[in-house]
């Protein structure tokens, strides 16, 4: 997909008949996102408390450190225990975990996925890669701090981290959660300018609307 | 039969209570699931947290009416089932709507979900989506056929369209049940019954590790809510409608919680026992062995009755 297959154009369908097609319009939505207002206390402190206890991960391994999640699905280690699932999809997830290093082709599709989440949505980072760029600070391709790009939620530090110093994150996570400090997403509505400025400085082949839902 | 206005609260009492029952079996079911795969699995509460969450979510948004449209179907599909289904035999408000010739609404209403969902899911345009559908589409159709076979041969025995009088015929006693006096026919009623449940192994419209959760892939916060709202009511909805034709139905809510449950856990250790079939086996499977099956016992209760 090229920038010049978003502009708007006139297709000859199979049948011969021609149609207008607006990709903008048909398949993305244009919207800035906006900042969500928290409920009243008590309320938004219960819904907290049941955002918290039901986590649910984008299964997106972003880099090699993902492959520290999958023995949190196994016997060993059974993170469903503590409300943490996997889903397949964006849309249903609301933790988007980045594993380790993060290359400049693979931040464009994950820029994708976190915009088509629904919030509240909490990004993890994991390893030191995410932090400052860790052993790979000095590549010609992966970014160094992923806070510029994207709002991150917690860091769990090492290289790479082992399931164990996962689980705690994540129940870090949920505390920030309850706490009513994971608002991750405002963060993003909020500081879009800046953050859109820092990716695209980043991704030259910017060949996306500016925010997909 | 006059209209009494107090029913509808017993109808809204009885969907609620028939609501938790089936958030907590989905919960046993799952825990069940991760015993047999020797992990502890998720608390038996959780999808009532899901549920809050989902609900809770700040932020969502449509690709258009169909889309709307969709999970509204799906639940109006599971409510429908349920509240023409007679839950508890012999009580004036438990009874819900139940009238003669419900089971032919009911056999409707079966399907009437899956449409809507169908045109829902495929306005929100993702291709895993209308993989989901088609095939979803696909293998409902094949398992519908022994399901309305069954149905027919149990309207047929006992000479009625009424789920309240198929129940009535079957009190006194489990020497009176379906299941003990045309047994053929409640195994093609079950073998039809592991198909609609959307459980291994007949999963592959969902299939998470393939397409990605299928037909739902695009749902998201309320509607997924209202899905998985669906989801406890519509299976529930289905066994009380098979626990009323072919297991003698339920005086109360004890023996119907029973033996909803026993007959829900046929088909989640079928399913957690049977690996997954692809979309042409299921159906392969199904006007291979649920049809001759299903005409064999058609024939024989047609035979008994003589």
């Amino acid at each position: 997909m090229s920038s010049k297959d978003l502009e708007k154009r006139r297709v000859t369908g199979p049948d011969g008949e021609q149609f207008d097609v607006d990709p903008m319009q048909d398949y993305f939505c244009q919207e800035r996102p906006k900042e969500h207002e928290p409920a009243n206390r008590i309320w938004e402190s219960f819904l907290n408390w049941a955002r918290a206890e039901s986590l649910w991960i984008l299964g997106y391994g972003t880099g090699c450190g993902a492959i520290e999640m999958r023995p949190l699905m196994t016997p060993r280690f059974d993170a469903y225990r503590y409300g943490i699932q996997w889903r397949p999809t964006p849309r249903q997830s609301n933790v988007l975990v980045i594993g380790g290093y993060l290359s400049v082709k693979t931040l464009k599709r994950v820029i994708r996925s976190y915009e088509q989440m629904q919030g509240p949505k909490y990004v993890v980072a994991l390893g030191s890669c995410t932090i400052n760029g860790g052993m790979y600070w000095d590549s010609y391709n992966t970014i160094n701090r992923l806070d510029k790009y994207l709002p991150v939620d917690i860091y769990i530090t090492g290289c790479m981290p082992r399931p164990e110093s996962l689980l705690a994150g994540f129940e870090a996570l949920k505390k920030l959660i309850r706490e009513g400090k994971g608002e991750g997403q405002n963060l993003y509505a909020r500081n879009f300018d800046e953050y859109k400025a820092n990716q695209k400085k980043i991704i030259r082949d910017w060949d996306m609307p500016d925010y997909n839902w | 039969m006059g209209f009494e206005p107090i029913k509808i609260l017993y109808s809204l009492l009885s969907l609620f209570i028939i609501f938790n029952i089936g958030m907590l079996i989905n919960g046993i079911t799952r825990k069940i699931g991760a015993r047999v795969g020797r992990r502890h699995g998720i608390r038996f509460y959780q999808p009532y947290i899901d549920l809050v969450k989902n609900y809770a979510l700040r932020s969502n948004i449509t690709h258009g009416i169909m889309f709307y449209l969709g999970p509204v179907f799906r639940l109006t599909g599971g409510i429908g089932v349920y509240l023409f289904v007679p839950a508890i035999y012999g009580s004036e408000y438990f009874g819900n709507f139940s009238f003669a010739g419900d089971l032919v609404l009911i056999t409707y209403f079966i399907f009437f979900g899956t449409l809507g969902m169908a045109l829902g899911a495929g306005e929100g345009g993702h291709p895993y989506s209308a993989i989901g559908i088609s095939r979803g589409l696909a293998q409902v159709t094949a398992a519908e056929i022994p399901l309305v076979i069954a149905f027919l041969g149990a309207a047929i025995q006992y000479q009625s369209l009424s789920v309240t009088e198929m129940v009535a015929l079957q009190q006194g006693g489990i020497q009176n049940w379906t299941m003990v006096t045309n047994p053929l026919l409640t195994a093609v009623a079950l073998i039809a019954y592991l198909g609609t449940m959307m459980r291994s192994p007949f999963d592959i419209v969902l299939a998470p590790q393939e397409i990605p959760i299928g037909p739902p892939t695009e749902y998201h916060s309320t509607f997924l809510g209202v899905l998985q709202t669906n989801r406890a009511i519509f299976p529930m909805a289905k066994t009380v409608l098979f626990m009323n034709v072919f297991f003698g139905g339920a005086t109360n809510w004890g023996v119907l919680i029973l033996k909803v449950f026993l007959i829900y856990m046929w088909s989640v250790f079928v399913g957690v026992v049977f690996p997954r079939f692809r979309v042409d086996h299921s159906i392969r499977w199904f006007y291979k062995y649920a049809l001759p099956l299903g005409l064999v016992a058609l024939a024989a209760t047609s035979l008994l009755i003589k």
